[in-house]
C-alpha cells in the first residue's frame, strides 16, 4: 500500500518535473540531441556525460593559489607556539663605531650658510662644502621677494598640486624654467632628490627597456627600480659601449612588438664629476630611436653660459633631449626640482608622477626664489665666470701640486672631486675602507685648520637583484665645493689649506705603518 | 522637526519653504539647473528673513561681480572690503578695517565660545565606523555610468585614432620608429574620464589657502584640453586645503617669525644634512617635534613624501615583511617597494584580518623556504585622507605584544588634528608613544609648513641618519619651513600666546563633528569616525563628482571631489577638509549649500543606521537610549534622517558635544 503511494507520488512528481523541464527553452533540442546520440553511440553519450560531470566539479571546485603550494598545514597551537618562539632582529642594527663618530663630527652651522660659516663650537670656517656656488644665499634682493612672498601666501601650500595646491608662483616659476631651457613646458616638483626617481617609473613601465650609465647616481638608480623595466647597462661615459649596448637591444627587439626604449644618464655626474658628451648621446638615441632622461641636477645653474646647463654648454638644442630633469636646491638657493621637456610629456606626469601628485606642492616662497635665482643668472653672466675663475684658482692649487690626489671633475664643475691618486692605491693596497678613513681623516684635519669640506657618500645598497648588474663601486673622494663669494687670496689659502692637509694626513706615520704588507 | 524622506523631485524639500521661491526649485528649471550656470548665482539663505545675518552677510558678498585682481598683486582680503557689515559701524579705518578683513579670510574669528570641543577618545573600544549603503538604483545607474563613460570612450579612440585630431592621438600611436609615449590602455583612464571633470582638479590658486581661498577663474573652449584665464579671481570658502590647524597665515606670529627667520639665515642651507646642511636652526627643530610627539628623538626631511619612500628601505630589507594597510598612501607603497621587503596587505582597519595575516606570516615564514622572517614591520596610517577613519591603535598595539612586529604609523594627517593636545593618535587614544615604535608625520597639513618626520628611540634615529638616502644625498629643509614648524608647534603647545593653540584644537575638533553631525542629519552618507576632520561624503555616480563640484563652487564654496582610482570604483566622494580657521557660520554656510545641492543633485540616500537620528525625547541621553529604546518597543527601528536645515543648525551646538548619534 505505501509503496504503492510512494510510486504515484513520485510518478506525479517524475512528471511535473518533467513538465517544468520542458518549459525551459532549448529543452526539447537538448531531449532530441541526447536521444540520437544515445541511440546512434552510447559510448559517445557516456563519455560526454563524464565531461559534462567533470567540468560542473571544476566550476565548482573552491580556488588555489598557486602561492599557496609551499603551504605548510599547522594547528593552532603550533602557530601560537610558533609565534611564541618567534623573535625578530632589532629594528635598527646598532649604528657601527665609523657611523658614530661621524655623527659626531657632523659639523653644526649656526646662523647663515655662507663662504664663512659660523660652527656651534664657536669657530668661522670657510664653507667649501655647500652647494652655495653663487651666495644668492645673502642676496639681499632674493630674500626681499621671498618676504613679499610670504606675506601674501605664507609658508606651505597645504595641499597637492592636483587639489588646490597648484598656485599662480608655481605656474610663472614653470615657465620661467621652461623659456630659460627653451623647452615647451616645465613641471615643478618638492623635492629635487626625488624628482627623477619619480620621473622615470612614470614613463617606464614593466616591459620597456632603460640603458644606463653604470656611473648614474642613487637617485636614478631608485627609479630605475620603482619603474620595473628591463634595465641594461654601459660603462660609465663609454660611448662604444653604450653603441653596443643599443644596437643589442635593437637587434633584439626587431620583429617583436615595439616597446618604448629609453637611455638614462647624467649631465655632470655626481659620483665623479665628470662632463657627459651630449652631441655625441643625442646622435645614438636619435640613431637607435632611444628617448632620452638627461639629469642636470649638477649642471643646471652651472654649465654653459648663463647656466643653462649640458645643451648650452655643448650647443644642443635642448629639443632633442626628451627630458631635463634638475633642481633648485643647490646653487639657486631654493628648494624643490623640475622637469622640463614637450607639453605633453610635462602633462603626463601631472598626473602619474608619484612624488607630483601624492605630495603637497612646492612653498610658493621657494618658487618665487628659484625664479628670482635665474633671472639673476641670466642677467649676469659674469657671476659665473667670477666662478670659474675660482675653480680655475682652487684647481691649480690641488690638481697638479699635490702628490697624492687628483681631480676628476670637469673643468667648469664647482664641485671638485678629489681622488687619491691610483699608484697611491696601489702602492698602499688601500681597500675603499681604508681610503674612506683616510679621506675622513683628510677632511677633519682640513677643518682643523679653518676649511670646511666634505667627502662623498656611498650609496645605500641596492637591493633589487636586478640593478647588481649595474653597481658600480663609487670610489672614495674628496669635495671640494667653491664658491664664487670668497675672494682670489680666500680660494688660494682655502686651496693650500687642503693640500697640507692631505699632505699631512698622507704622511702620518700611523698611516704609513698601517698598510706595509704582512710581511 | 526631523522628517520622512520626500520625494527629492518635489518642492517641500527645500528648506527655504517661507515666503520666496526660487524658480529653480521648480520641476522644470531644476534640469536647467545642471546646465544653466547663472540660474542659481542667489543662494536662498540670503533672502529668508533673519537667517544668520553674518551667513547672508557672507553670501551677498561673495555673489558680488566678481573683481579684477592682476595675478602679482592679488590680496586675498580685498573681495568684501565695502561690503562687508564692518564698514557700517564706522571702523578706525579702511586700511585697519582691511587689515582686519585679510586676517578674518585667514583665519575666522570665534564667534561663541560654545563653538569648542576636546578631541579625545572616549574609552570604549574604537567601533568601525558603519557604513552607509545607497539604493540599489544609485549603485546601478553608478555602473552604467562607468559602463557608458567606457564604452563612448573606445568608441572614440577608435574613430579618433583614425580620424581624429592628430596632435591629440600623438601620445598613444607608435610613430617614425618609437613606441608610442603612453599605453592607450593606460592612459585611457586619464584621456577618457578624467579629462571630463579635469577642471574640477587642480584649480590654480593664489594667496594664502587659509579660511578662504582665492580661485583664479579660468574656462575651457575644447573640452577641457586647455584653460584659458579669464583673468577674474574668486575668493570661496576654503574646505579643499589641508589645513587643519589653520596655520596657512600670511601674517600673525609664525610669519613674523619666518619673516625675521628670512632676514637672518636667508633662503637655505644649500647642502644635504650630512655634509653642511645641519644647522642649529634644524636640530632645534627636531628636538621639538621629539618633544612633541613624545620620542626621545627625531628627524626632519623638506618633503613628506620622501620621509616614507626614503624610511622604509633604511628599516627593513630582503627576508623582512611588511603588512601594510590596504589603504595606506602611496608613499608607502613606493617606499615598501623600494625597500626589497616582501609586501602584504591587510583589510582596512580591521584586526582579525590583521591577526589572520600575522599568524600565517609567523608560521609559514618566508615564502619557499620557511625561514622564519628577520622582522615583520606594521605600517598604519593614523587618520586615513580619503576615509576619515582612524586607525583602531588600541587594537593594534594588542596584537603587537602578541606577535611581536615592529609598528609603523604614519600620522600625515592626524599629528596635530587628533588629541586634546594636538599629538596625533597616540595622544587620541590617551597612548604612551614609547608603545609605538615609529612615528612618522608631516609638517605639510597642520603646521601650514611642508616636509616631515620620522621620531623614534634615539638610536634608531641615529641609525637612520647614516642610511636614509634622503638625508645622506637629498637636500635639507628651508630656514623658512623650519621657522615655520617651530612656531606653529610653539604656538600649539602653548609655548607662545598660551591659549591660542589650544582654542585650534578644540575648534577644529568641534567643527568637524558639527558638520559631520549636520551633514549625516540633512540626509547625506558620510564616511570616517567622529572626531576626524577629514569628512567625505559620498556621491556614487561619476557625473555627480563635477556636478557637486561645479554647484558648490557657484555658492563660493572649494570642494575636492575624488573618483576612481583613489577610491573604490563606486563610492566616488567629495572631500570636506574642516579647519580651525573656519568658524560656525562657515560650516552653517556649508551645510545650506550642501543641503541645496543634496536635493538638486539628489544625494541625501542615507538609512540612518550611520547616524542623523531623531531627537530623544527630554530626559534621554544617547548614553541611555539603548534602554529607552528598548522600554519603548523601538529597537531597530530607524527612520531615514532628512531634518530640515534650520533644525540642524538649531539643534547642532548643543549636540555636537554629546555622543554623535
Amino acid at each position: 500500500m505505501e509503496l504503492h503511494e510512494m510510486q504515484s507520488h513520485l510518478n506525479e512528481w517524475l512528471q511535473e518535473a518533467t513538465v517544468a523541464f520542458q518549459k525551459v527553452p532549448g529543452s526539447a533540442v537538448l531531449i532530441r540531441y541526447v536521444r540520437s546520440s544515445y541511440q546512434n553511440d552510447p559510448v559517445r553519450s557516456a563519455i560526454e556525460l563524464v565531461l559534462f560531470i567533470f567540468f560542473i566539479r571544476y566550476l565548482l571546485a573552491p580556488s588555489y593559489q598557486t602561492s599557496k603550494q609551499n603551504y605548510v598545514k599547522l594547528t593552532e597551537e603550533e602557530i601560537d607556539e610558533l609565534v611564541d618562539e618567534w623573535t625578530p632582529e632589532p629594528l635598527v642594527a646598532a649604528p657601527t663605531a665609523q657611523d658614530e663618530s661621524e655623527l659626531e663630527k657632523l659639523p653644526v652651522i649656526v646662523g647663515p650658510t655662507g663662504p664663512k660659516s659660523k660652527l656651534a663650537n664657536g669657530k668661522t670656517v670657510t664653507n667649501l662644502a655647500s652647494y652655495n656656488f653663487y651666495n644668492f644665499n645673502a642676496n639681499e634682493q632674493i630674500k626681499e621677494k621671498a618676504i613679499q612672498t610670504l606675506r601674501t601666501y605664507g609658508v606651505g601650500p597645504c595641499g597637492p598640486p592636483q587639489f588646490y595646491g597648484t598656485q599662480d608662483v608655481h605656474m610663472k616659476t614653470e615657465a620661467d624654467i621652461a623659456s630659460f631651457l627653451g623647452t615647451e613646458g616645465c613641471i615643478v616638483y618638492a623635492h629635487a632628490f626625488s624628482t627623477i626617481t619619480s620621473v622615470i617609473p612614470s614613463f617606464c613601465k614593466r616591459g620597456d627597456i632603460i640603458v644606463a650609465d653604470r656611473g648614474a647616481n642613487y637617485s636614478i638608480r631608485r627609479g630605475l627600480e620603482v619603474s620595473r623595466s628591463s634595465i641594461k647597462w654601459y660603462n660609465h661615459n663609454d660611448f662604444e659601449d653604450l653603441e653596443r649596448v643599443m644596437r643589442k637591444v635593437v637587434q633584439e627587439q626587431a620583429g617583436k612588438k615595439l616597446t618604448r626604449r629609453f637611455l638614462v644618464t647624467e649631465a655632470l655626474f655626481e659620483t665623479t664629476g665628470e662632463i657627459n658628451e651630449l652631441p655625441k648621446l643625442v646622435e645614438l638615441k636619435e640613431k637607435y630611436k632611444f628617448r632620452m632622461i638627461l639629469d642636470e641636477t649638477w649642471s643646471f645653474g652651472v654649465l654653459g653660459r648663463t647656466g643653462r646647463g649640458l645643451t648650452e654648454a655643448q650647443n644642443v638644442d635642448p629639443t632633442q633631449v626628451d627630458l631635463i630633469v634638475g633642481s633648485l636646491a643647490g646653487p639657486l638657493c631654493a628648494s624643490g626640482g623640475f622637469c622640463a621637456g614637450p607639453k605633453t610629456w610635462v602633462e603626463h606626469q601631472r598626473i602619474t608622477s608619484t612624488a607630483y601628485t601624492f605630495s603637497a606642492a612646492l612653498p610658493a616662497m621657494a618658487a618665487v626664489t628659484a625664479s628670482e635665482s635665474l633671472n639673476l643668472l641670466q642677467s649676469n653672466p659674469e657671476i659665473l665666470q667670477q666662478s670659474r675663475e675660482n675653480i680655475r684658482l682652487m684647481r691649480a692649487q690641488l690638481d697638479p701640486r699635490s702628490d697624492w690626489v687628483v681631480c676628476t671633475s670637469a673643468r667648469e664643475n664647482p664641485i671638485m672631486m678629489l681622488v687619491l691618486k691610483p699608484e697611491v692605491v696601489k702602492a698602499r693596497r688601500l681597500t675603499n675602507e681604508d681610503q674612506e678613513r683616510l679621506l675622513q681623516e683628510c677632511v677633519d684635519e682640513a677643518l682643523a685648520n679653518g676649511v670646511l669640506i666634505t667627502r662623498l657618500k656611498g650609496m645605500p645598497i641596492s637591493n633589487h637583484a636586478s640593478l647588481k648588474d649595474g653597481v658600480c663601486t663609487v670610489t672614495p673622494a674628496l669635495k671640494v665645493c667653491v664658491t664664487s663669494a670668497l675672494s682670489k687670496k680666500d680660494v688660494e689659502k682655502a686651496g693650500v689649506t687642503i693640500r697640507h692637509a692631505i699632505t699631512k694626513v698622507m704622511t702620518r706615520k700611523t698611516n704609513n705603518k698601517l698598510n706595509l704588507p704582512a710581511a | 522637526m526631523p522628517r520622512k524622506l520626500s520625494n527629492p523631485f518635489s518642492t517641500s524639500a527645500m528648506p527655504q519653504s517661507e515666503k520666496e521661491r526660487r524658480p529653480s526649485q521648480s520641476k522644470g528649471n531644476r534640469l536647467a539647473g545642471f546646465f544653466s550656470s547663472k540660474s542659481k548665482e542667489q543662494p536662498t539663505v540670503q533672502q529668508s528673513p533673519s537667517h544668520h545675518q553674518l551667513v547672508s552677510a557672507q553670501m551677498t558678498a561673495s555673489t558680488s561681480p566678481l573683481p579684477t585682481i592682476s595675478l602679482s598683486t592679488a590680496i586675498t582680503g580685498d573681495l568684501n572690503s565695502d561690503e562687508t557689515p564692518t564698514t557700517l559701524f564706522e571702523p578706525p579705518s579702511t586700511d585697519e578695517a582691511r587689515a582686519q578683513e585679510r586676517r578674518d579670510a585667514q583665519f575666522g574669528p570665534l564667534l561663541d565660545p560654545a563653538h569648542l570641543y576636546v578631541s579625545a577618545h572616549q574609552g570604549k573600544p574604537l567601533e568601525a565606523p558603519i557604513e552607509d549603503e545607497p539604493p540599489y538604483f544609485y549603485v546601478l545607474t553608478t555602473y552604467i555610468s562607468y559602463l557608458l563613460l567606457i564604452a563612448f570612450g573606445h568608441a572614440r579612440d577608435f574613430f579618433g585614432k583614425r580620424f581624429g585630431d592628430k596632435k591629440f592621438y600623438a601620445p598613444i600611436k607608435a610613430s617614425n620608429g618609437y613606441a608610442p609615449l603612453n599605453d592607450d590602455f593606460d592612459s585611457f583612464y586619464v584621456r577618457r574620464l578624467k579629462l571630463r571633470l579635469d577642471d574640477c582638479f587642480a584649480r590654480p590658486t593664489t594667496g594664502v589657502p587659509g579660511r578662504y581661498i582665492t580661485l583664479i577663474d579660468r574656462k575651457s573652449d575644447d573640452f577641457n584640453r586647455s584653460y584659458k584665464f579669464t583673468g577674474t579671481c574668486t575668493q570661496t570658502l576654503n574646505l579643499s586645503s589641508y589645513n587643519y590647524l589653520g596655520f596657512a597665515q600670511s601674517d600673525g606670529p609664525c610669519a613674523d617669525a619666518v619673516e625675521e627667520c628670512v632676514r637672518k639665515y636667508g633662503l637655505s642651507f644649500a647642502s644635504p644634512r650630512v655634509d653642511s646642511g645641519t644647522s642649529d636652526l634644524v636640530l632645534e627643530v627636531e628636538r621639538e617635534v621629539a618633544q612633541f610627539v613624545g620620542k626621545p628623538a627625531a628627524m626632519v626631511f623638506p618633503m613628506g613624501f620622501v620621509t616614507n619612500s626614503g624610511s622604509f628601505p633604511a628599516l627593513v630589507s630582503k627576508g623582512c615583511l611588511i603588512i601594510s594597510d590596504e589603504l595606506n598612501h602611496a608613499s608607502i607603497r613606493i617606499g615598501a617597494r623600494l625597500s626589497g621587503a616582501v609586501i602584504r596587505s591587510f583589510k582596512h582597519n580591521n584586526m582579525e584580518d590583521l591577526e589572520k595575516k600575522l599568524r600565517e606570516a609567523i608560521s609559514q615564514g618566508q615564502p619557499r623556504t620557511h625561514r622564519p622572517w628577520k622582522k615583520i614591520l606594521v605600517a598604519v596610517e593614523g587618520l586615513y585622507s580619503m576615509e576619515g577613519t582612524m586607525v583602531d591603535l588600541p587594537g593594534v598595539l594588542a596584537l603587537k605584544k602578541k606577535y611581536k612586529f615592529y609598528l609603523y604609523v604614519d600620522e600625515a594627517h592626524s599629528i596635530g588634528a587628533l588629541g586634546p593636545r594636538g599629538r596625533g593618535v597616540c595622544d587620541y587614544f590617551g597612548i604612551d608613544p614609547a608603545e609605538v615604535d615609529i612615528l612618522m608625520g608631516t609638517f605639510t597639513k597642520s603646521f601650514g609648513a611642508n616636509g616631515g618626520y620620522v621620531a623614534a628611540e634615539k638610536h634608531i634615529i641615529d641609525g637612520l641618519r647614516m642610511t636614509n638616502a634622503a638625508t645622506l644625498l637629498g637636500e635639507s629643509p628651508t630656514p623658512s619651513v623650519l621657522m615655520q614648524i617651530l612656531t606653529s608647534l610653539r604656538l600649539i603647545t602653548g609655548e607662545i600666546a598660551p591659549g591660542q593653540g589650544e582654542e585650534r584644537l578644540q575648534r577644529l575638533a568641534f567643527n568637524s563633528r558639527y558638520l559631520r553631525l549636520g551633514l549625516k542629519r540633512l540626509g547625506f552618507i558620510v564616511y570616517g569616525h567622529d572626531d576626524s576632520p577629514i569628512i567625505p561624503v559620498v556621491l556614487y555616480n561619476p557625473g555627480k563628482m563635477s556636478a557637486f563640484s561645479h554647484e558648490m563652487l557657484k555658492r563660493k564654496i572649494s570642494v575636492v571631489v575624488v573618483g576612481y582610482p583613489a577610491t573604490p570604483l563606486i563610492s566616488s566622494r567629495a572631500r570636506f577638509c574642516i579647519s580651525s580657521a573656519h568658524n560656525k557660520e562657515d560650516m552653517d554656510r556649508i551645510l545650506a549649500a550642501c543641503d541645496e545641492v543634496g536635493d538638486l543633485l539628489c544625494l541625501k540616500f542615507s538609512t540612518g543606521i550611520a547616524g542623523g537620528q531623531e531627537p530623544l525625547p527630554a530626559g534621554v541621553t544617547p548614553e541611555t537610549e539603548k534602554e529607552w529604546r528598548r522600554a519603548n518597543g523601538l529597537e531597530g527601528v530607524i527612520k531615514p534622517p532628512r531634518w530640515k536645515l534650520e533644525d540642524v543648525i538649531a539643534r547642532g551646538v548643543e549636540d555636537t558635544k554629546q555622543l554623535l548619534r
